[in-house]
């Protein structure tokens, strides 16, 4: 294989860390949402929770995405 | 089709010349496109918060109110977080606040988001730390590393989770970094990716296949617009809350937890 060709692979190969960030957002949404469902009166309070969590997890999907960008232009 | 990686390239609009600084060598002064974006993103802000301002009144009206929500948007944020210290942290964290916002607001209108470039968002990562550190020591001297030692551990574990909690705060510069500038770049790679399917549909580039290939992109860069306004507020807000839970870690060192 060229080495170009592996490059290009790789970074592909590096974005798929991103899988984990959209399971990890997914399932706090979705949590957050059957919780905001059964109390919803509690739900307003538990918004900026939601967005931290949400974005601690989406952090990891970061992670690989630049990683991916790095192999790409490297 | 154009490269989408395009747009992050740093361009020098006007030249200056070069200047030798003691220590740090030889710095290119030139004013490029990042520059002019940042201060645009500054000029935005002091303009609205001095309209906003500019004649108070008791019932705000709409302009007024708009900048209200945005103080008290913050305002909850320190109080909240923080405690009835709160607000003695609030301007840095509103600065920081309105700078990201602006910035990453100006990046979905003009051709260049100042927010998507590493270094910017390193500097707000760097700069948040940076601050938490100076008021950690000032406030408890060499306390301060109790940070690192929650309470309640049984003690074999300590060691482990010591070296935890201490590798955990030397990645959070980098991962307020990272994922503001992460989220930036990567909603403007796929915004410029379906905009070049557009494109190149428009040219004929695909023949007939190019008129439903165009019409489904379209709607998808409409629809990734719409979602990159939300994500621009959203990780404006989230690097303020970030910036709070870390000033809180060490504001309320020991208690509060």
């Amino acid at each position: 294989m060229e080495p170009e060709a592996a490059k290009l692979i790789g970074a592909g190969l590096a974005t798929l860390g991103m899988i984990g960030a959209g399971i990890g957002v997914g399932n706090i949404f979705g949590n957050f949402l059957a919780g905001a469902l059964r109390n919803p009166s509690a739900a307003a309070s538990q918004i900026g929770n939601l967005f931290v969590g949400a974005a601690l997890a989406e952090a990891l999907g970061i992670l690989a995405f630049v990683l991916g960008i790095l192999i790409y232009s490297a | 089709m154009a490269d989408p990686l395009h747009q992050f390239q740093i361009q020098k609009l006007v030249e200056l010349p070069d200047v030798t600084v003691p220590g740090l060598g030889l710095v290119d002064l030139a004013i490029t496109n990042s520059h002019v974006a940042m201060t645009l993103a500054f000029a935005v802000i002091v303009g609205f918060l001095a309209l906003v301002t500019a004649r108070p009144q008791v019932v705000p009206g709409r302009l007024q109110s708009v900048g209200e929500q945005l103080f008290g948007l913050i305002d909850n944020l320190t109080e909240s977080i923080i405690g009835h210290e709160g607000r003695h942290y609030f301007p840095f964290v509103f600065t920081v606040f309105t700078l990201v916002l602006a910035m990453n607001f100006l990046g979905l209108f003009l051709v260049f988001t100042a927010t998507s470039q590493i270094a910017v968002t390193a500097t707000f990562g760097a700069l948040t730390i940076g601050v938490v550190l100076v008021i950690g020591f000032a406030k408890h001297g060499l306390g301060f590393f109790k940070l690192f030692v929650p309470s309640g551990v049984p003690w074999v574990l300590l060691p482990v989770i010591v070296l935890i909690e201490f590798v955990s705060f030397l990645l959070r510069p980098v991962t307020l970094t990272l994922r503001l500038f992460g989220n930036m770049m990567g909603g403007h790679v796929a915004l410029k990716v379906f905009a070049g399917f557009v494109a190149v549909a428009a040219v004929g580039g695909l023949g007939w296949l190019g008129v439903p290939v165009a019409i489904m992109s379209f709607g998808m860069v409409t629809a990734l617009t719409a979602l990159e306004f939300l994500v621009a507020f959203l990780q404006a807000f989230v690097f303020a809350v970030l910036t709070c839970i870390y000033l809180n870690d060490v504001v309320n060192l020991g208690h509060g937890h």
